[in-house]
């Protein structure tokens, strides 16, 4: 009985210890090759989600298989929102993990500072320093070292119903914020749609892109060249009061504080609302009659700007690279596997599915078929793409920006005190 | 002997784990911060928590949700036991329907009571608005007033099954000749609620009440899967705090001490129950 009891206790913070002192160990580096007629195994860790989809993924790796007979590579595909956990979890033990991983953005500084990722600075193909946007450069360096190869290029653009824009009498589409506020209240005291804006506020790394992307139309920083936090002024503080008179006035849907960004899509695939931004995935989906009931009447078009910062307005930057875990024993095919999945020929080859991050490869016929409209507009945004904050604490400083533009949206602090609170609640985690 | 494999398996999977967390929950262990190692630093991973106002918003949550989906859970749980324990034509279906939502994977469960939820094509707002109860949808997830209530609520759905189905078992056992006896003396079906099932329902109860009280204040999967602790942390329970902290944060020493805090929250209340039932027993 007593053994009974013990375990029933034990048992109660046994899941959360397992989870905590998994990540305990140190991580050791054993770069050994083996000899090249040996077969090796990698284990790569993907996302399944729009963009490449797995069986994209399991054809480009069957292919890079064929080439390379020594290599063989099991996959592992988890949704975006485990991915950064899955990482940690595999790289933090220090154990065999992964030898490739899909990384975000946002978290090259972070897994860099851990010692999760190789450096491979020196082995970043020619092609890929004299034709990648440099978004996409941006994406796997920090420091100016490169830890991986760009891979999937994203970033949010301006989509509108040109349909409802024209039932309104509007003749052409919005090219600043305030025109768009202007067309959206047209929109609404005609009835067309009753939340002419749809947004992914939710509290969610959706909303701080979406912000960011704000920040910089409206000529504002997140954090100055200085690394400090300045939310609370200027350009910023501009963002977020648009955002929070959006709702106020009715303009943006009061949903878009709980959705994300395939929530935004499928409400304006319902004909529910006539702006919203969006990443390269929606254009196909919005225009799809399977899937929308208002396909052909979405456009999509880089950022509208403002007075200070003209149309075409800076975006997010929502790039993903490939990365070589620091621990791995095969770095060298680890190397070639990901230069395959990352070079201009199998971009190319995909680039209906996810645009390619090579200049050139957007200036070809082949490619621009695939998507004309998206790729023209991807030809400007992809020279405009603004990162969010490149700080090691990236998910801390996230967090408490969510949290706290959650709260002026919801009206539970002013605009102005909220961007005060993360401020010095982002000053006070430095000391930690 | 025959018992070693089941200490092995304890000692492996709980007794080393909790020793090595909490080790590490006595250092500044942060994986973003190792230039300095992992030095020791007694209790200050619990005083920095202890002193944290999100630490203690996020208790004072995880107390909301294990409360109030403690009550909801009981009242509708013994109410739908005592419903089919009663004799009627297709009883045998209604006692296997009733274990369907219980067998649906949390997560899915998060995910469908969202759906359910979705303020522009949500089934709640479309019926309420069906029954004229309201004009308008309703954002039930995006409102902190009612955020954590309407996870609650999800949650509820799942386990209600779980305790009804426990409780049924118990109501199975009482002799119907202790029912007829009372019936004799005069007692109606209130008086004989409260003098007969309940006193024989309250061991299950005591242990069914341990059981979801210690899921309750472990309550992660669900806010993962319905709000991701928004909306503006609205919805944060102090398991999360401590998944933020570790995961987010790679601030392992923070996270382990949160995990270990959470551990001792469970551990008073098993306690305390524990104490109830053997005073109960006792008291026979």
């Amino acid at each position: 009985m007593k053994m009974k009891k013990l375990t029933t206790i034990l048992s109660a913070g046994a899941g959360l210890s397992l989870v905590v002192a998994g990540c305990g160990q140190p991580i050791p580096t054993n770069n050994t090759t083996p000899a090249t007629n040996q077969t090796v195994t990698l284990n790569s860790l993907f996302m399944q989600q729009a963009g490449y989809s797995q069986q994209n993924i399991e054809d480009m790796t069957k292919a890079f298989e064929k080439f390379h007979p020594n290599i063989k590579v099991n996959l592992t595909f988890v949704p975006y929102e485990s991915l950064h956990d899955k990482i940690v979890t595999a790289l933090a033990t220090g154990g065999a993990g992964y030898d490739t991983v899909l990384t975000d953005t946002i978290w090259g500084p972070e897994f860099s500072k851990a010692g999760f990722l190789m450096n491979i600075t020196k082995d970043i193909p020619a092609s890929v320093n004299s034709d990648a946007y440099q978004a996409a450069l941006n994406t796997v360096s920090y420091n100016g070292q490169y830890f991986g190869l760009p891979w999937i290029m994203d970033t949010k653009y301006f989509y509108y119903n040109q349909h409802m824009l024209q039932q309104a009498g509007i003749t052409s589409q919005p090219t600043t914020w305030n025109q768009v506020m202007s067309d959206a209240k047209i929109l609404k005291q005609k009835g067309i749609v009753k939340y002419p804006l749809d947004w992914s506020w939710s509290q969610n790394e959706a909303l701080v892109c979406d912000y960011a992307a704000l920040v910089a139309d409206f000529g504002g920083q997140i954090v100055n060249s200085n690394g400090k936090l300045v939310v609370n002024q200027g350009g910023a503080m501009q963002a977020l009061n648009f955002m929070v008179n959006s709702l106020k006035d009715g303009l943006s849907n009061p949903a878009s504080t709980q959705s994300v960004e395939d929530d935004v899509r499928k409400v304006m695939s319902q004909g529910q609302a006539a702006f919203m931004l969006n990443w390269t995935y929606a254009y196909a989906l919005e225009n799809d009659k399977t899937q929308s009931k208002v396909a052909g009447q979405v456009d999509v078009e880089p950022l509208p700007g403002t007075s200070t910062v003209p149309y075409p307005a800076p975006s997010v930057n929502g790039a993903m690279g490939l990365a070589i875990a620091q621990n791995t024993k095969y770095p060298v095919q680890a190397l070639e596997y990901i230069d395959y999945l990352s070079s201009r020929q199998v971009e190319e080859k995909y680039a209906a599915l996810s645009l390619p991050f090579y200049k050139s490869s957007l200036k070809k016929q082949t490619v621009i078929n695939t998507e004309p409209a998206m790729v023209k507009a991807a030809s400007v945004q992809f020279n405009d793409m603004i990162n969010r904050p490149s700080v090691v604490k990236y998910q801390t400083l996230s967090q408490i920006l969510q949290v706290q533009i959650q709260k002026a949206l919801l009206g539970q602090e002013s605009p102005q005190q909220a961007m005060n609170n993360a401020v010095s609640q982002w000053n006070s985690q430095q000391n930690q | 002997m025959l018992l070693f494999p089941a200490f092995l398996i304890v000692v492996v999977v709980v007794l080393i784990p909790l020793i090595m967390t909490f080790a590490d929950s006595l250092k500044h262990y942060n994986l973003l911060d190792m230039s300095g190692g992992t030095p020791f630093v007694g209790l200050q991973n619990y005083a920095k928590l202890l002193s944290d106002p999100g630490f203690w918003g996020s208790l004072g949550r995880t107390l909301h949700f294990t409360i109030l989906s403690l009550v909801i859970e009981f009242i509708l749980g013994v109410a739908i036991a005592m419903l089919l324990h009663a004799k009627f034509h297709g009883q045998w279906l209604l006692r296997g329907l009733i274990v369907i939502p219980w067998a649906i994977p949390t997560i899915v469960n998060g995910a469908m009571w969202r759906w359910i939820y979705n303020p522009s094509y949500g089934a709640l707002n479309n019926f309420l608005v069906w029954l004229h109860l309201t004009k308008t949808y309703h954002q039930w997830l995006g409102s902190p007033a009612t955020a954590m209530n309407m996870v609650v609520i999800a949650d509820a759905w799942k386990m209600i099954p779980l305790v009804a189905m426990l409780v049924l078992a118990a109501l199975q056992l009482i002799p119907e000749d202790v029912y007829e006896a009372v019936a004799v003396d005069g007692a109606g079906r209130i008086r004989s609620f409260f003098s007969i099932t309940l006193p024989y329902l309250k061991n299950v109860i005591l242990v069914v009440l341990v059981i979801r009280t210690i899921d309750a204040i472990k309550v992660f999967d669900i806010i993962y899967a319905m709000t991701g602790g928004g909306p503006a942390n609205s919805t944060m329970p102090v398991a999360y705090y401590a998944y933020d902290a570790t995961f987010n944060q790679l601030f392992i020493s923070r996270g382990a001490a949160a995990a270990y805090l959470i551990a001792m929250l469970t551990l008073i209340f098993t306690i305390v129950y524990s104490r109830l039932l053997k005073t109960e027993e006792e008291s026979k």
